[in-house]
């Protein structure tokens, strides 16, 4: 690539969009982005070029029908680093949560023709179907983060998976613990960090939306919830809300929250 | 070395607004234990600040929760969730930064070290002897930390002897408390009408020659010896006696560190408010255009998977291992390292972990020594 621009497209599959909004919210940092790469696709923003071939791929959205599972493959093969960003890519947001519920009746429920609506059986995150190179977690991902993974990229270093626990940064900007103090039944223990502590840091419980982080503990903190008034369904909604398809956060394990003695 | 002593200068209580008048005119600024978010932490005064009072705690595994009471007294609580820690070996911090000249250069500088003096009021016999480790860890030796000692330059630590410790507090068992011995400025003994004050350096003893005190009576030395003697009685928990690195060693198989890693969640709480963990991590963060870079330090903690990755091997996978390598290190192998435990007896492992592991019952029952 010497003497060239990186070439970036920015796709999206089913989502709110909310995640694209990251790259907007630059700001006149936006100015200094396009002077390093070629946006060559990115609807949201302008440029459309869905089939071009990319140096790096920012994928949105979950996989929803039987076109999208065409299109991911498609921008696989067009792309040498594919990056998803955002819980429905990373861990299938809030429509996988069809895949736990009556679909047919969820359908039949929303839409006046529910017989033209074709939908594949579950809902899934890209990684699923194609090799993902970097997963940027959030509901919805922030600048910040964006920002970090592009530098890294462009000057090929592997950028950093932002995997530990939100207790960390929570500590680290001396947030006092709302579930120590409080009995707020927080997520932290079990969320990875990105967010910057947000929701803590006014005073509320974390509620998952940045999904799971390495090495979680859901039995022992479901348990605990258990002693702070959370009977096993609570808690399992607030393990699947954004990320149910994330393994560590699946109704599943969250079935198997073990009540505490 | 214990400072000399001269007990015998008593401060009432409506003078205490003068010992804050005095620091401000010695060129402190003063922060001080105030109630914020449900937890006691430290917080820089404004010049009309006075101390809160009436503050109560009480603190479990897993809980901690503030109560009022129409209580005179201003330190009738044990601790919150920060010791010194965070004003000498800060959460995150820029070590140097590096920009690109018009030329192509690469430019490093340092930043700016300039720390405003400030005491620190209200310092417990635990955090005293958890700085005493952190002195240790980050001033010993050919390398002292610069950042660290800029900040441990700028302060002044009025403590105070622990006259409510917690149900969470085992500091006698760790031989740090609940009195002072050294390492403060002004060391506090509070009573309902006052506090028998008393100096620990030169510069303490310059701020009270400028107090109005008055002697001190054979009741109030009573008192506070009463007093002191309570605090340490009515403390319940304990670490098991001596060096405990050979039976900690010993039992690196133990099946109760796999019990344990059933409940721990490896969030890093315990290790947060640990006033003596000293684990960072170091990173990098530049701007698109890779012309400025900082080089971060920030705090973290043996219960993250980065903290055993090396060249694409993560060596503590497991909570096990992990709440392993904390304990075996802090209880263990300090003792090696630093010529002591790493525990100082706050008991803040205890209270701030989300589901109340306790690290007393825990080594207990790893070194064979469960009552």
């Amino acid at each position: 690539m010497a003497g060239e621009k990186t070439r970036v497209a920015v796709h999206k599959f089913s989502s709110c969009d909310g995640c694209q909004l990251a790259f907007l919210n630059m700001g006149e940092a936006l100015l200094t982005l396009f002077e390093q790469v070629d946006i060559v696709h990115f609807a949201e923003a302008g440029p459309v070029d869905p089939t071009a071939v990319v140096d790096i791929s920012f994928v949105e959205g979950s996989l929803s029908t039987a076109a999208d599972l065409q299109r991911i493959r498609a921008i696989r093969a067009n792309s040498g680093f594919l990056v998803t960003i955002g819980a429905c890519a990373t861990a299938g947001g809030l429509q996988a949560l069809r895949n736990v519920a009556d679909q047919d009746d969820w359908v039949a429920s929303v839409y006046a023709t529910p017989d033209t609506i074709s939908l594949l059986d579950k809902v899934t995150p890209i990684n699923a179907q194609v090799k993902v190179d970097l997963e940027i977690h959030g509901c919805p991902v922030n600048t910040r983060q964006l920002t970090a993974a592009l530098r890294s990229l462009l000057a090929g270093v592997t950028p950093v998976d932002e995997q530990d626990k939100l207790c960390l940064e929570c500590k680290r900007r001396h947030h006092v613990c709302v579930m120590v103090t409080q009995g707020m039944p927080c997520m932290g223990p079990v969320t990875r960090t990105g967010c910057g502590a947000l929701c803590p840091g006014v005073g509320r419980d974390c509620y998952g939306c940045y999904g799971a982080a390495e090495n979680v503990n859901v039995s022992s903190l479901g348990g605990h919830f258990s002693t702070l008034q959370l009977d096993p369904a609570q808690t399992s909604h607030r393990l699947v809300s954004f990320n149910s398809a994330d393994p560590a956060f699946s109704p599943g394990l969250a079935a198997g929250v073990k009540q505490n003695d | 070395m214990e400072a000399p002593r001269s007990v015998n200068s008593f401060l009432p209580r409506k003078a205490l607004d003068a010992l804050l008048s005095a620091l401000r005119d010695g060129g402190y600024d003063c922060a001080a234990p105030v109630v914020r978010d449900g937890a006691v932490v430290y917080t820089r005064l404004q010049a009309q600040d006075r101390l809160p009072h009436g503050i109560s705690i009480q603190q479990a595994p897993g809980r901690y929760r503030v109560g009022f009471t129409d209580s005179p007294r201003n330190f009738s609580w044990a601790n919150g969730p920060q010791a010194l820690k965070p004003f000498v070996f800060t959460a995150h911090e820029t070590l140097w930064s590096a920009r690109r000249d018009p030329d192509g250069n690469l430019c490093f500088t340092e930043p700016d070290r300039n720390v405003d003096p400030v005491a620190i009021i209200g310092v417990r016999s635990c955090d005293l002897a958890a700085l005493a480790l952190q002195d240790r860890h980050f001033l010993d030796g050919a390398c002292a930390d610069p950042h660290y000692q800029a900040r441990r330059a700028s302060l002044f630590l009025v403590a105070v002897n622990c006259s409510h410790p917690s149900d969470t507090c085992f500091c006698v068992s760790t031989g740090d408390g609940p009195a002072a011995s050294d390492g403060y400025d002004l060391l506090l003994d509070e009573l309902d009408d006052g506090f028998v004050i008393q100096a620990g350096s030169p510069e303490g003893q310059k701020i009270l020659d400028r107090l109005p005190v008055v002697s001190t009576t054979d009741r109030q030395l009573q008192d506070i010896n009463r007093q002191n003697r309570h605090a340490a009685e009515c403390q319940t928990r304990r670490l098991p006696p001596g060096n405990l690195e050979p039976a900690l060693f010993a039992n690196l198989d133990h099946p109760h560190w796999q019990t344990v890693a059933e409940r721990c969640l490896s969030c890093g709480n315990c290790t947060s408010v640990c006033p003596t963990c000293f684990c960072y991590r170091e990173l990098d963060q530049g701007t698109l255009d890779s012309d400025h870079s900082e080089h971060i330090r920030e705090w973290d903690s043996c219960f993250t998977q980065g903290h055993s990755y090396i060249h694409g091997v993560t060596i503590r996978a497991g909570t096990d291992l992990r709440y392993r390598q904390w304990l075996a290190h802090k209880l263990g192998s300090w003792h090696s390292q630093y010529g002591r435990s790493g525990c100082v007896g706050c008991g803040r492992c205890i209270s701030w972990c989300p589901v109340g592991i306790d690290l007393t019952e825990e080594v207990a029952t790893i070194v064979g020594a469960a009552s």
